[in-house]
């Protein structure tokens, strides 16, 4: 379940030709900054009102985040969260949580 | 007594093996070792349920916490307004002891022992630790506040800071209070736990006098010079719905109270009100100046960045309140939160013999209520700069609300749900 994110992070860094390892968590630890209000790998609790992050395809996932960061789908705090993270450490959250049951 | 050495509560710790089982068997490199809790907050929760779920049950967790439930800061000026009930704020620690096997015991540490890695425990005995984490939240600074500085006083003047029993007596007092009462807050220099919490409660109470007391008075004695967090969103719910209810006094610092006349002593001058609230000075709660860590300005303690471990004292972590914060940080129970998670993805790594994540990230969200329907947010992210070794909020990113609405209301309290379940559940 984890090996999906923990791949893409190597692939990111491979690409990029980052000069340190990563930490090989790196994917699970950004994404459990997103748990306070989506639920421990994604689980928001049905009826919370807080969108369920879980196994939501990676694509799926990155769109929307890619409109609340231009600002073109309405937010009440996602604009200004979403821009707080590169567009690398939002690719390496959707992927952890597309793998997420 | 009970000196608990590590292999003692291994065997006592049945849910353990359970675990490992449980969720089966994953890479090399694991970490293993007893970790011991000290707080049940949102913070010492967090790293609890945390460490347990990603090693998978290979290490061991104790948390040490004096209260039976975890009781909410966040949502308890519900409470005190009177729409939300203490049930509506309590969560069993069932979760973090049957789901994830965190042993919990009900206690006090009341010594640490770095260099031999044990700390004491109020009802007797010791237990020996690989990594201590400490989120022991506030204490307050009574001897600034020297009429208060006794039980008796602090019976009567409540601060209500710390959720629980002061919670329920000051909605006590909120009703027995007359119409055309006044209820006086005071609001310490920052920092303080919960920036924005002061102004909230201001406004829930304002707005419970609207509904059920309508000649009565809110005032907030501020000790600093504007509202320290959402100023502007505040001041424009002060115009829009309670003009002629609340007054707001900046730089207005209490001295000392005189208790039998319910009187706020200022620099310059006095307040007396019929329900006096106030919110002391505070510092990393006790145990941390008491472990001989390294503190800040003499109220916060000193961590580094990548692990949340002690500046000075190895193997022990502190998180939440507790820290001297990073530029633009709160003390909030969603940033413990973070502190928590952090704290747990090193500590794995240290104990497994790597080093921690060279990049850790951290946000913050806070609503605050505005009355018993409509919410305001403030949100930031922090990313660590290897420069400056702090966790530094991203500019162009975080920010506050638009305008107060009743949909920022309704994401408040899903907000709750989703952080205590990611906390206990």
């Amino acid at each position: 379940m984890k090996m999906p994110a923990t791949v893409a992070a190597f692939a990111f860094l491979a690409a990029n030709g980052a000069a340190h390892a990563a930490d090989p968590n790196l994917a699970r630890n950004l994404a459990a900054t997103c748990a306070n209000c989506h639920g421990t790998n994604g689980h928001a609790l049905a009826g919370s009102g807080i969108d369920m992050l879980a196994g939501v395809p990676k694509a799926v996932t990155l769109q929307k985040l890619a409109e609340f960061k231009s600002g073109t789908r309405p937010a009440t705090i996602m604009h200004q969260i979403s821009k707080g993270y590169t567009d690398e450490q939002l690719d390496l959250i959707a992927t952890h949580f597309a793998a997420q049951k | 007594m009970m000196l608990m050495k590590r292999r003692d509560f291994l065997k006592a710790g049945a849910a353990a093996g359970a675990m490992a089982s449980l969720y089966g068997c994953a890479g090399g490199g694991k970490a293993s070792g007893h970790v011991v809790v000290v707080g049940g907050g949102y913070g010492g929760a967090t790293v609890a349920k945390y460490l347990r779920m990603w090693s998978e049950g290979g290490v061991q967790v104790t948390l040490i916490e004096r209260n039976p439930t975890f009781i909410s800061c966040p949502i308890s000026n519900l409470v005190i307004g009177g729409t939300k009930t203490m049930e509506d704020i309590t969560v069993s620690y069932d979760g973090l002891r049957n789901k994830w096997g965190v042993r919990i015991v009900q206690d006090e540490v009341v010594a640490v022992d770095a260099a031999k890695r044990s700390i004491s425990l109020k009802a007797g005995g010791a237990m020996s630790y690989d990594r201590l984490v400490l989120s022991p939240g506030v204490d307050f600074i009574w001897n600034q506040i020297p009429g208060i500085n006794n039980p008796e006083a602090q019976a009567k003047i409540l601060h209500a800071w710390k959720a629980g029993p002061q919670t329920v007596a000051l909605r006590q007092q909120l009703e027995a209070m007359k119409d055309g009462g006044t209820y006086a807050i005071t609001v310490p220099k920052a920092p303080y736990r919960c920036p924005p919490g002061p102004y909230e409660r201001a406004c829930l109470v304002a707005d419970y006098f609207k509904r059920s007391k309508p000649k009565s008075k809110v005032v907030i004695l501020d000790a600093n010079e504007e509202v320290v967090s959402k100023k502007g969103l505040f001041i424009k719910a002060w115009d829009d719905l309670y003009k002629g209810t609340l007054e707001y006094r900046p730089n207005s610092e209490v001295r000392d109270v005189d208790v039998r006349s319910n009187t706020a002593i200022l620099e310059f001058d006095k307040f007396r009100a019929d329900v006096l609230n106030v919110i002391p000075p505070q510092r990393a709660g006790e145990i941390a100046a008491k472990s001989g860590l390294k503190l800040i300005n003499n109220r916060w303690a000193d961590i580094n960045w990548l692990s949340m471990e002690s500046n000075g004292t190895p193997g022990v972590h502190v998180l939440g309140d507790a820290i001297f914060p990073a530029p633009t940080m709160p003390k909030s129970g969603h940033m413990a939160n973070q502190h928590g998670k952090l704290a747990a993805a090193a500590i794995l790594n240290l104990l497994a013999g790597d080093e921690p994540n060279p990049t850790p990230v951290v946000m913050n969200t806070c609503y605050s209520f505005v009355d018993a329907k409509e919410a305001i947010h403030i949100a930031s992210v922090h990313q660590y700069d290897a420069v400056t070794k702090v966790v530094q909020p991203v500019k162009g990113a975080g920010g506050v609300s638009a305008a107060r609405s009743e949909l920022e209301g309704t994401v408040a309290l899903g907000w709750a749900k989703n952080i205590w379940a990611d906390m206990l559940a």
